[in-house]
């Protein structure tokens, strides 16, 4: 029935690994600085409040973390497991800044990781503090860092070739490569909007429950804000994303748009709204489109072109339907998100924010947009820089390790029953404790109370049911 | 001024390397250690006593990896699809028993008993993974071209089980030498009473795997009974004889710290034996550092990280060990 291919198995293997693991990372980024953010309002202020949030949060944070340490391992092993052929070809490249990124980032959130979690007793306030502050770095360094890598897959330079394999030639322009910028900005952004769309579900779920509403009106309220200024940005920076994307990689940008063919002088790239690219007959299907529109987005005029998928060999195209239709999902939660925050601005002025049940019943729906636009935009970026592993320089099909179909279709499995079973009982853990809500009104005095208690029944009162 | 580059990285390699081991080591260790104690107290203290560390040991796994990617990226390649089944192995097993750490403590009373196992089952195939692993190294691999040109299986042999079960031994050993450190009571004697019995089963195997390394290896076979090369390494042998007896000898010793450190003097002594062995290879039976080496350009790059930020690592990484030393109580529960 299916006819896959050992390489196409290694290909599903690893956009599974890397989409679950991905999910995980987003969620570490966002909650370390927001983690952060709160400590520091508790030592400014010291109002309840912000240590209440910061212990909940926490808890989720632990559990998250854990998922994506494991499945982070597997990915860096992945390379020389399923890639074998790309390690060797750029690993001189890779190799080295995914040496960075552990030096850096990995070993710091590790070591401060434990003191942040466990270490409320054991050290001083400010230390205790500038941990927590350290894990929020660690995650951003560590980001940066595998930015660097996929982004000189995207846009390599900075490397000579010599004997049939990548070698460094200039480190600041093997890292600062032409897509880097803007990726960078354009996951971090991300990574925000993801954990503040899911704070905001969880403060508005809360509410209209009736449950815990002093805390979930502040973190609705905190995580309405986060949203009104990063989701604006977000899409600048993307729309810049994708000028650059123009620039480097021409033909991704055509796959995004659906443009097939060169326009007539004076018609300009229309803007393709919806519509079914058909890859065998070049062109799109049941298309709704508005004139000029991709000219406009694109290059700034009514008349300005763009390079068209026709303009290279078929086998040179990208698969454009995953490219296309991820690229809308993507866009189309940003204006949500978009729309959200101002909704949210105008309730906030007329005093209705905690009250609209039409608003709340969006925040909570809108729980996952972040993650899925972050995963939507990694299809686009990842997808249409196929055939090519290293873009331009190394085909996808000559990049994969010597194994049977069979050894391939069965790892596959095994991962997937896994993950599957591993992380979904997980999100389930972490999704009870949102629900549950945080345990009570933090308090110092309770706290040292509970402390001295001598055997502290921690354990059974954190279990949660699912 | 001439640097061996790839001398200096096999070294930092193998530094990482056993760092993972002796820290991994014990944090394994615990997992295995699991099925000899029941108590759910006991259980939550074992676990305690590496909660706050077990990622940053991890990390060095991690370091190794990327390491090996960066300064020899044909072994990385080479060594990594030819141990496809094991590394697998390996890798599931560390999900397990990763999450578990984070999943007992969250479910109910219920799930624990299964995260409890999972825990257990984790443990054990990641460090039999890397046992065999271990092993299939030991045995080389078939390389045509710069890549791995062997069968899917051809990691599985008597040998490489063999170095499986040693190493349950040696993380077995280190764990209850861990726990000795951090626990008092019953469960404190339990551990002193396993010393025993897993050293000299530890000491077996490596017994049994110096005398059948050099039968599968006319290179190591011709290192270690040439007359001129003995009295550099006999002292290898000899030593972990020693710290075997010292080790046996403190198990019941109030310097709660000595048994640790004798299990790792004696593991270290092992780890050198084969470093030795396979020097100056990177890939068994044939290529060696050299040849697989990556550009200068990468291992100079990578090498500046190394010498200032590992410094920088090994410091806060003691710090935060010592904020977190003594004993684990009862008392203290988890976040
Ligand atoms: C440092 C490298 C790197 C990074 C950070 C990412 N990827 Fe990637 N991706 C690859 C390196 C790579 C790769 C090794 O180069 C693959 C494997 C096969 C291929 O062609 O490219 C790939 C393929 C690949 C595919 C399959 C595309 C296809 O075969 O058509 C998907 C869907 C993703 N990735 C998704 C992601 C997601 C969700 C990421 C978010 C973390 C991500 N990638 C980050
Ligand atoms: C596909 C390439 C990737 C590889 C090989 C990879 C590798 C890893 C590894 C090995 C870990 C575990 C580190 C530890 O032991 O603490 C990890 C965790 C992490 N990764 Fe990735 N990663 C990839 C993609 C990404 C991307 C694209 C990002 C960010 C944008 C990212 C951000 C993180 C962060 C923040 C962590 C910290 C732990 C956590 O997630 O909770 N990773 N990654
Ligand atoms: C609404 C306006 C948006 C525009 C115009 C836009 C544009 C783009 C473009 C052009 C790419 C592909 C870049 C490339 O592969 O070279 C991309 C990728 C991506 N997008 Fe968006 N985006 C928008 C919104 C969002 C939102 C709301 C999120 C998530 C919350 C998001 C997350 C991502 C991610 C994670 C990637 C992959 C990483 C990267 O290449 O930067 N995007 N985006």
């Amino acid at each position: 029935m299916f006819d896959f291919s050992a390489i196409d198995l290694a290909r599903v293997q690893f956009a599974f690994t890397v989409s679950f693991h991905i999910i995980f990372p987003a969620i570490t980024i966002g909650l370390a600085s927001y983690l952060a953010v709160l400590e520091g309002l508790w030592l400014y202020t010291r109002k309840p409040i912000y240590m209440t949030l910061c212990r909940f949060w926490m808890k989720i944070f632990a559990v998250n973390f854990a998922m994506g340490v494991v499945s982070g391992i597997v990915m860096a092993y992945q390379f020389g497991t399923n890639w074998s052929q790309f390690s060797n070809f750029a690993g001189a490249i890779t190799g080295p800044l995914l040496s960075y990124e552990v030096m850096t980032a990995f070993f710091l959130e590790a070591g401060f990781l434990g003191v942040m979690l466990f270490g409320w007793k054991k050290v001083g306030e400010r230390l205790h503090f500038a941990s927590t502050i350290l894990v929020a770095i660690g995650t951003l360094i560590s980001m940066t860092w595998i930015l660097a890598s996929n982004s000189w897959m995207q846009t390599p330079q900075g490397y000579d070739i010599v004997d049939g394999r990548v070698v460094p030639v200039d480190w600041f322009k093997i890292i600062f490569n032409p897509s880097f910028p803007y990726r960078l900005a354009h996951m971090g952004l991300a990574a925000f909007l993801a954990t503040a769309l899911l704070v905001g579900a969880s403060g508005a779920w809360h509410i209209l429950k009736g449950t815990h509403v002093a805390v979930s009106k502040k973190m609705l309220s905190m995580a309405m804000w986060m949203l009104l200024i990063i989701a604006p940005m977000q899409v600048l920076v993307g729309d810049q994303h994708g000028l650059n994307t123009l620039e480097h990689q021409p033909i991704k940008v055509a796959a995004m748009e659906g443009h097939w063919h060169n326009s007539k002088p004076g018609e300009g790239v229309p803007l393709v709204l919806f519509g079914w690219p058909n890859m065998q007959q070049e062109r799109n299907d049941f298309a709704i489109e508005i004139p000029h529109g991709a000219s406009l987005i694109l290059t700034h005029s009514m008349d300005g072109t763009i390079a068209p998928l026709t303009s290279v060999a078929p086998e040179d195209r990208p698969y454009v339907p995953i490219v296309f239709f991820s690229f809308r999902i993507m866009v189309a939660l940003g204006m949500l998100m978009i729309v959200l925050a101002v909704s949210a601005l105008i309730l906030r002025k007329k005093g209705k924010i905690y009250e609209k049940k039409w608003f709340l019943k969006f925040c909570v729906a809108m729980g996952p947009a972040g993650l899925i636009a972050m995963l939507t935009g990694w299809f686009v970026t990842e997808a249409g820089r196929q055939p090519w592993v290293v873009y331009g320089l190394q085909r996808t099909v000559d990049a994969n390790s010597p194994h049977t179909v069979n050894a391939m279709t069965l790892s596959l499995l095994s991962f997937v029953v896994i993950y599957i079973c591993v992380f979904g009982i997980g999100v389930r853990y972490m999704l009870s404790l949102i629900k549950k809500g945080p345990a009570e009104n933090y308090s110092d005095e309770k706290d040292d109370d509970l402390n001295k208690r001598p055997s502290r029944p921690l354990s059974a009162a954190d279990g949660v049911e699912i | 001024m001439h640097f061996d580059l790839p001398t200096i990285w096999a070294l930092v390699i193998g530094f990482g390397l056993m760092m993972y081991v002796f820290l991994d080591g014990f944090d394994l260790g615990i997992g295995l250690l699991f099925p000899f104690i029941k108590g759910k107290q006991d259980r939550d203290i074992m676990v305690n006593s590496v909660a706050p560390v077990w990622d940053g040991n991890e990390t060095w796994l991690v370091l190794g990896g990327a390491g090996l990617l960066a300064a020899f990226p044909m072994a990385y390649s080479v060594i990594l699809s030819a141990l496809y089944g094991p590394i697998l192995l390996m890798l599931f097993g560390l999900i397990l028993r990763g999450v578990a750490f984070e999943f007992r403590f969250k479910a109910t009373e219920s799930h624990r008993p299964m995260w409890d196992k999972l825990f257990f089952a984790g443990s054990l195939m990641a460090t039999f993974a890397q046992g065999v692993a271990m092993g299939a190294v030991i045995v080389g691999f078939q390389v045509k071209n710069g890549e791995f040109a062997g069968g899917g299986l051809d990691w599985l042999s008597p040998f490489s089980i063999f170095t499986g079960f040693s190493l349950l031994f040696a993380y077995g050993l280190l764990g209850t030498t861990w726990l000795v450190v951090k626990t008092e009571h019953d469960l404190q004697k339990k551990m002193r009473r396993l010393i025993k019995p897993l050293t000299l089963l530890l000491g077996l195997c490596m017994l049994g795997i110096s005398f059948y390394t050099p039968l599968i290896n006319d290179r190591v076979r011709d290192l270690w009974f040439n007359w001129s090369n003995i009295i550099y390494l006999v002292p290898l042998p000899v030593y972990t004889a020693l710290f075997a007896f010292l080790l046996i000898g403190s198990a019941h010793s109030k310097e709660d710290g000595r048994p640790f450190i004798f299990a790792l003097c004696m593991l270290f002594m092992g780890y050198l034996g084969l470093c030795v062995s396979l020097w100056p290879n990177i890939i068994p039976p044939g290529i060696s550092i050299y040849e697989a080496a990556a550009p200068e350009s990468s291992l100079m790059f990578t090498l500046v990280g190394v010498i200032f930020i590992v410094p920088v690592i090994l410091l806060y990484t003691f710090w935060s060990y010592r904020v977190f030393r003594g004993k684990v109580l009862d008392t203290e529960g988890y976040h």
